[in-house]
C-alpha cells in the first residue's frame, strides 16, 4: 500500500465552546457544538464533507447536522479511537473514497447528562461485573472497579525492574501542571511539588490523587482534506505525515508484557516511517496520559529514551517547558481535561501547537507527535502532523 | 463457606472455561496448553494462541506461583467495601502463563506485598457451584 504521508490535511479542529463541568448538554449536543465549531474554524461549506467518523452512530450525527456521507467509520476502541479515526479518513481520502471528512467525539464523562452509553467513565454495577466475558470471569472477580484499578496493575512491575522511583513517577504530574499553568481552559493550573502528589490521597497504590486524570465534560471534532485543496481554508494546514495503529488485548492482566505496551511499539514505528523522520525531528510531544505512568511508557514504548530512563528524564525536566521534548503542553489528562476517551483533545493540542496557537506555545513547531491509547493497553494509535508544505 | 450473601460478582463459565471452573470447584487449578507446540496458557480458548492448533489440552498446575506486580484499592467495587483497602494481584504461575488474583493470608500492605514473593494456590468456596481460586504467601520458602 502506498504511503499516507502528506495525503491528506487536519484544516479544521476544535473543542466543544465549554469544556469541563457542562452540566445541561448531553453528549450529542456535545458532539453537534464541537462539530459546527470546526466546521467555522475553516470556514467551510458543510456540503464539502462527505465522510464521517465518529464512535458515537455516524447516522445520528449526520442527519442531525444535514451531512449525506459518502464514507464511515465507526472504530470503538477506546479513547485512541479518533487517532484510528484520522488515519482511516486520511487513507479513505487518498483511495479516492471521500474527499472531507469530519471526525466528532463528545462525552459528559463527569455530569453524565442523557444517555451516558455515549461515555466510557460507566463505574460498573454490580450486575454489570457479573458477565461471561473473559474479564468477567478472570479480573472481576477480584475486586477491579474501572481503569483506576487495572491501567497500573503493571506499574510495580516496571518500577523494580528499572528502578523507577515513586518520586520520579509523580514528576509526571508535576511536569504537566508547569504547562497547563498558562492554559486559561485547563482544570487545574496551580503548580505542584513532589510532595503534593505524594501527599495526595492514595487512590490505587501506588497511584495518588493527582496521578490519575480528571473525569470531565466535553468534546472536540476535525475537519481533514485532501492535502491538495487543504490551503483553500481559513487556517494553514496541518498535514498529516505519518499513522498507525494497533489493539494488544481487553484484559490488562493478559497483557504479552505488562511493563510496556506492545501496541504502542507497532503503532509508533509504523508512523515513524510513513512519516520518514527520526526521534530528533520530532519538536512536540503528546502520550495520552489517564495515568501517571503513561507517558513513561510511551517515551520508552515510542523510542525516545531507552528502557528504564524515562522517568529521570521527566524527573529532570526534559518534558517541562523549557525542555528539549515538550510533552502534554494543554497539562494532558491529568490538568486539562479527561472526558473518558481523551484522545481527541491531544489531537487538538498537536494541532494547535502545529499551527502556533496554543494557549502555552511551544516556540517554533514543525512535527507534533501524537500518541493515544485505547481501553487499558487495549489499543493504540499514532499521528504524526507538520505544517511544512509537500514539495 | 458462610451463611453470608456473596455480594461480590460470580464468574460465569462458558464453554471455553467449564472446566477451569469445575476443576476449581474441587480445589485444583488447571490450565491448557497446546499438544502441538507444548506451549501452556491462560485464559481459556479453543485454539492455540502461539500455533492455531485446535489440539488443546488441560493439566494440572503445581499452584507454585510468585507476585509478579499489583496495586492496592482504597476505593473498593459493590461487594469488596470490608475488604478495603485490597490488593489486586498479577501471579505469575510457575508454568509461564500469568493470572489476576488476591491475596489472602496476609494483610495487604506496600510493606508485605514484596515482588517476586512465593505464593501458593489457595480455594475459596464462595457458593455450592463455584470456587475462586486465591493466592497466599508460600511460607515454606523463605524470602525477603
Amino acid at each position: 500500500m502506498e504511503s499516507l504521508r502528506y495525503k491528506a490535511a487536519i484544516v479544521g479542529a476544535s473543542e466543544t465552546t465549554e469544556l469541563g463541568i457542562i452540566p445541561d448538554k448531553t453528549p450529542f449536543q456535545l458532539h453537534v457544538d464541537a462539530s459546527v465549531n470546526a466546521i467555522k474554524d475553516c470556514g467551510i461549506d458543510k456540503q464539502e464533507i462527505d465522510g464521517i467518523a465518529t464512535t458515537m452512530n455516524p447516522a445520528s450525527l449526520a442527519h442531525y447536522l444535514g451531512i449525506t456521507p459518502k464514507w464511515i467509520d465507526n472504530t470503538q476502541v477506546g479513547g485512541t479511537s479518533f487517532l484510528i479515526h484520522v488515519r482511516h479518513a486520511a487513507a479513505a481520502i487518498a483511495s479516492g473514497l471521500c474527499e472531507t471528512v469530519l471526525v466528532s467525539m463528545a462525552e459528559s464523562g463527569r455530569s453524565r447528562v442523557g444517555d451516558t452509553s455515549l461515555s466510557t467513565f460507566s463505574e460498573p454495577t454490580l450486575e454489570g461485573m457479573k458477565d461471561s466475558s473473559f474479564p468477567g470471569q478472570f479480573e472481576s472477580i477480584y475486586g477491579v472497579y474501572g481503569p483506576t484499578t487495572q491501567f497500573g496493575l503493571g506499574v510495580l512491575r516496571y518500577m523494580k525492574e528499572t528502578g523507577t522511583s515513586h518520586e520520579q513517577l509523580a514528576s509526571v504530574a508535576v511536569a504537566q501542571r508547569k504547562w497547563s499553568n498558562k492554559v486559561p481552559r485547563a482544570m487545574y493550573r496551580d503548580l505542584i511539588t513532589v510532595d503534593d502528589v505524594l501527599e495526595s490521597r492514595i487512590i490505587c497504590y501506588p497511584f495518588h490523587l493527582l496521578e490519575c486524570c480528571l473525569v470531565t465534560d466535553g468534546g472536540g471534532a476535525l475537519i481533514i482534506t485532501k492535502s491538495d485543496r487543504a490551503t483553500n481554508y481559513a487556517k494553514n494546514p496541518v498535514y498529516i505525515l505519518g499513522t498507525g495503529e494497533s489493539v494488544e488485548t481487553p484484559i490488562v492482566s493478559q497483557m504479552y508484557d505488562m511493563t510496556s505496551s506492545t501496541a504502542f511499539k507497532i503503532s509508533s514505528k509504523k508512523a515513524f516511517e510513513e512519516a520518514d523522520v527520526s526521534h530528533s525531528d520530532i519538536d512536540h510531544l503528546m502520550i495520552y496520559d489517564a495515568f501517571a505512568h503513561l507517558p513513561i511508557y510511551g517515551l520508552e514504548d515510542l523510542g525516545f529514551v531507552s528502557r528504564g530512563e524515562a522517568g529521570a528524564f521527566i524527573e529532570q525536566g526534559n518534558t517541562s517547558p523549557g525542555g528539549d521534548l515538550p510533552m502534554n503542553t494543554n497539562g494532558g489528562g491529568l490538568s486539562y481535561t479527561h472526558t473518558g476517551m481523551y484522545g481527541m483533545f491531544a489531537i487538538q493540542e498537536s494541532v494547535r501547537q502545529v499551527r502556533g496557537e496554543a494557549a502555552h506555545q511551544v516556540p517554533d513547531v514543525k512535527l507534533s507527535f501524537c500518541q493515544g491509547v485505547g481501553g487499558m493497553f487495549m489499543a493504540a494509535g499514532s499521528l504524526i502532523f507538520t505544517n511544512s508544505s509537500p514539495h | 463457606m458462610t451463611d453470608k450473601i456473596y455480594r461480590k460478582p460470580i464468574p460465569i463459565p462458558t464453554p471455553e472455561s467449564d472446566f477451569f471452573w469445575a476443576k476449581v470447584s474441587q480445589h485444583e487449578l488447571w490450565i491448557q496448553r497446546c499438544v502441538d507446540c507444548l506451549k501452556p496458557f491462560f485464559y481459556p480458548r479453543m485454539v492455540c494462541p502461539h500455533c492455531l492448533s485446535d489440539k488443546i489440552e488441560w493439566f494440572e498446575v503445581s499452584g507454585r506461583g510468585s507476585l509478579y506486580s499489583y496495586m492496592i484499592n482504597h476505593r473498593p467495587a459493590p461487594g469488596f467495601e470490608e475488604d478495603s483497602p485490597y490488593a489486586i494481584a498479577i501471579v505469575q504461575l510457575e508454568e509461564g502463563p500469568r493470572m489476576m488474583s488476591n491475596i489472602v493470608g496476609i494483610e495487604n500492605t506496600p510493606e508485605n506485598l514484596i515482588l517476586d514473593m512465593p505464593l501458593r494456590v489457595v480455594f475459596e468456596d464462595i457458593t455450592p457451584a463455584i470456587t475462586i481460586p486465591k493466592w497466599r504467601p508460600d511460607e515454606t520458602i523463605k524470602y525477603g
